[in-house]
């Protein structure tokens, strides 16, 4: 029985996969994305020489990674989907796997293997946290601080717990209207060794210690939500030090010559990457597929680095990353996965936070709202 | 008792609404020091100090006002250098004139001299509070016109920029606007949506507006709330109802989706504009047409449609502005091949926070400001024509 079901399915597998060199592939696509320097160094990176390999194909971007799910949601409602690959965050793509709007895949099937011959899935290794996800990029929330602010005769802040030090580093700090990663910053903080940090965030003590933790700065933070605030509020000098996505710190501190300093300490990693909605046509999926082998093989990875800083998810890409296209300056140590940058680093637990998040977040709405 | 009422004040009079204002224009220098309470005191105590001195020990306008100006100018500068400058040359300018305009009673110079303390309050209380109205009203959209010549990617005066040094201004802004793709194709949607929308929204608009005016429809009020409904729904509704409708048809992010929903949302505005201008159309004109054997559609387009065109134009601008405008429901039925200004405007302000929507701003607020001067002529125009007004 076993036997014959797994026939049946690589048959129907091999036929799928004929089936779809001998159609026409769609001459378009729309891919989602996030916009700003992100989307810019995946249409430099990949999707131009796709579409200079590939003439007479057409892509046109939608920046709706930020609401993609709920979008996913109303389109499978409204049973016309018009996304064909969708760029989100790991959680997202877990959530939308599991709720059957995004496509499973075979990552070994499908992707191109490194050229050294490695599979896929193991190039990728553990950053496939989902069978519909395609990870992209390995990019962390960390700290910027605002070098003409710091005190005279004060060493400018080092580690994350310098966030929490008012008395010492005394200006506003610019946080994310989220638990996630604040939650573990601040028991950190507190004395909690890292290795036992969601242990004690499962209990009600652990929670309420966190919040306490964080209660010390309240007044002293401002509360972001996208990530382009947290660069904008330090060049205003609104803020001395604030939290946003690593690539946003560069972009501010290289290309736009700001006075600020990264903090790397607890840099908390996350991921990035494709998922591709289910339901698509034949010809779009065929489409989407020949573009995702290209986009995300070793060589296109790499070269996406070229133009912001984050790291490439292959392992086969991290040798080839190389300089800043503009600016010509070595990209590997603004990687959040270069070795000095990850002396220490915060790994946050997705399964965790999928289990907690919803209680998790409406403690910290209340406490919020105090 | 003469009729002379403009008579000297006294001081006692005089200080405590000089200081009332002080405390004010305190409060926004204060506030800005992040320190308000201190700046209503200073700003308080400074100016009543100055209306004694001015007008009990050393009262010589000319001289006063003078020394005014050039006091707060004196001070300005000394804290904040050139911008301080202009902002203390502006509260001595207003404070020199104010103490002696209070303080000689020239404010009663245009009021009826029977009016009395009361009276004269309020009717400066309605002045006032039209003012602050007027000023935050404004503000905001005259602090972006600068920003969007920021030298700089953020929205941030950088002390070039308050220094008035040319470095610190730039037209790139401007530049990417005119030459990034994403900016000109999402200038081009809106440029090729808007007329279609106007269009359709003019016509249907103009005909529901002119059946609606007419005696022998059935129903008109009932008619009349549905059309005009799509200005009263909150427009998220309209919008949830609409990408689900329209999927099903298949029109959902097409570009006649986008220009049906748009015109929808401008229907009403034509068919209020047109509505109003049809108060004033004398229906025997028709008749008289009619009596002299023009058809219908005759009748329309050579009486009608030239004395109601006013309205009509107006209708079709507001309707206009209203696509070229519009965000929320084009995010909604639009995709990404129909993004529109608005909507790149969003994203971009969302996603990256960069000056450019600023100068796209400064030029749509351009834009607006003409369409609607458009508009301001054509009324008065039509006024004119009625003989209802001596203009």
């Amino acid at each position: 029985m076993t036997f014959k079901t797994t026939l049946l399915a690589s048959t129907a597998l091999t036929v799928a996969a004929v089936s779809a060199q001998a159609q026409d592939m769609a001459n378009s696509m729309t891919l989602v994305s996030w916009g700003g320097a992100y989307q810019n160094s995946q249409q430099k990176a990949y999707v131009e020489p796709y579409l200079a390999a590939n003439p007479g194909v057409t892509a046109t971007w939608d920046e709706s990674s930020a609401e993609a799910v709920a979008k996913m949601r109303a389109m499978n409602e409204a049973g016309n989907v018009t996304w064909d690959l969708v760029d989100v965050v790991a959680s997202d793509a877990m959530r939308l796997c599991d709720e059957g709007l995004a496509m499973e895949l075979d990552h070994d099937e499908i992707l191109a293997p490194a050229p050294d011959g490695t599979d896929a899935s193991d190039d990728f290794g553990d950053l496939i946290v989902s069978d519909c996800f395609i990870p992209q990029i390995v990019y962390s929330t960390t700290f910027g601080y605002r070098t003409d602010m710091v005190p005279d005769g004060v060493e400018p802040p080092s580690t994350v717990c310098d966030v929490f030090d008012l008395e010492t580093y005394p200006g506003k700090r610019s946080l994310q209207k989220r638990p996630i990663d604040n939650m573990e910053w601040a028991l950190y903080c507190d004395g909690v060794a890292k290795d036992e940090l969601y242990d004690v965030l499962s209990t009600d003590e652990g929670v309420n210690r966190a919040l306490a933790k964080l209660d010390s700065i309240k007044d002293q933070v401002v509360w972001w939500t996208a990530g382009a605030e947290t660069p904008q509020l330090l060049a205003d000098g609104e803020v001395f030090m604030g939290s946003t996505y690593n690539g946003r710190l560069f972009s501010a501190i290289a290309e736009q010559d700001q006075p600020i300093e990264m903090m790397w300490d607890m840099q908390s990693f996350d991921l990035d990457g494709w998922v591709i909605p289910a339901g698509l046509p034949e010809d779009r999926l065929a489409r989407v597929l020949d573009f995702l082998k290209f986009a995300t093989d070793t060589q296109r990875l790499a070269d996406q680095a070229a133009y912001i800083s984050y790291g490439p998810a292959r392992q086969s890409s991290a040798p080839l990353v190389g300089q800043h296209a503009e600016l010509g300056i070595d990209m590997a140590p603004h990687m959040p996965t270069d070795p000095a940058n990850a002396e220490n680093t915060h790994l946050y637990d997705y399964e965790w936070w999928a289990d907690n998040r919803d209680d998790l977040d409406a403690k910290f709405q209340a406490w919020l709202a105090n | 008792m003469t009729l002379t009422i403009i008579e000297p004040k006294p001081v006692s009079f005089v200080a405590p609404v000089v200081a009332v204002a002080g405390a004010f224009c305190g409060l926004l220098v204060g506030t800005a020091h992040d320190n308000p309470l201190l700046g209503v005191a200073i700003g308080a105590v400074l100016t009543a100090v100055l209306a004694f001195v001015w007008l009990s020990v050393f009262r010589n306008e000319r001289a006063a006002r003078w020394l005014t100006f050039l006091g707060f100018g004196a001070v300005g500068f000394a804290y904040a250098g050139v911008p301080g400058v202009v902002i203390g040359l502006a509260f001595g300018a207003f404070f020199g004139w104010f103490i002696f305009w209070l303080g000689e009673g020239r404010y009663r110079a245009k009021l009826p001299p029977y009016s009395t303390g009361m009276q004269v309050f309020l009717h400066f209380l309605f002045r006032v509070l039209c003012g602050a109205i007027f000023i935050f009203l404004i503000t905001p959209i005259l602090v972006v016109m600068p920003l969007s010549f920021n030298a700089e990617n953020f929205f941030t005066f950088t002390p070039e920029m308050l220094r008035f040094d040319p470095e610190g201004y730039s037209l790139k802004h401007y530049r990417d606007f005119f030459t990034n793709s994403d900016w000109q194709q999402a200038m081009w949607n809106s440029l090729s949506i808007a007329p279609m929308a106007t269009i359709l929204s003019v016509g249907f608009g103009t005909l529901a507006a002119i059946g609606l005016s007419s005696e022998h429809v059935p129903f008109r009020r009932a008619i009349m709330a549905v059309l005009i409904s799509p200005m009263i729904v909150p427009l998220i509704i309209s919008a949830a109802g609409m990408y689900f409708f329209y999927s099903r048809l298949g029109l959902q992010g097409t570009y006649w989706g986008v220009v049906l929903a748009h015109a929808a949302l401008g229907i009403p505005f034509v068919i209020i504009t047109v509505t109003a201008t049809l108060v004033g159309f004398d229906r025997s004109l028709t008749r008289a047409a009619a009596n002299m054997g023009a058809n219908p559609v005759t009748t329309f387009f050579r009486v009608q449609m030239p004395l109601i065109l006013p309205g009509v134009i107006s209708g079709g601008l507001f309707a206009f502005i209203t696509s070229f405008d519009e965000v929320v429901v084009v995010l909604f039925v639009g995709s990404a091949g129909q993004k529109t200004l608005p909507w790149q405007m969003f994203i971009g302000l969302r996603e990256q926070i960069s000056p450019t929507i600023l100068a796209v701003a400064t030029i749509l607020v351009v834009i607006s400001i003409a369409l609607l001067t458009t508009v301001e002529l054509l009324r008065r125009r039509s006024e004119r024509l009625r003989g209802m007004s001596p203009g």
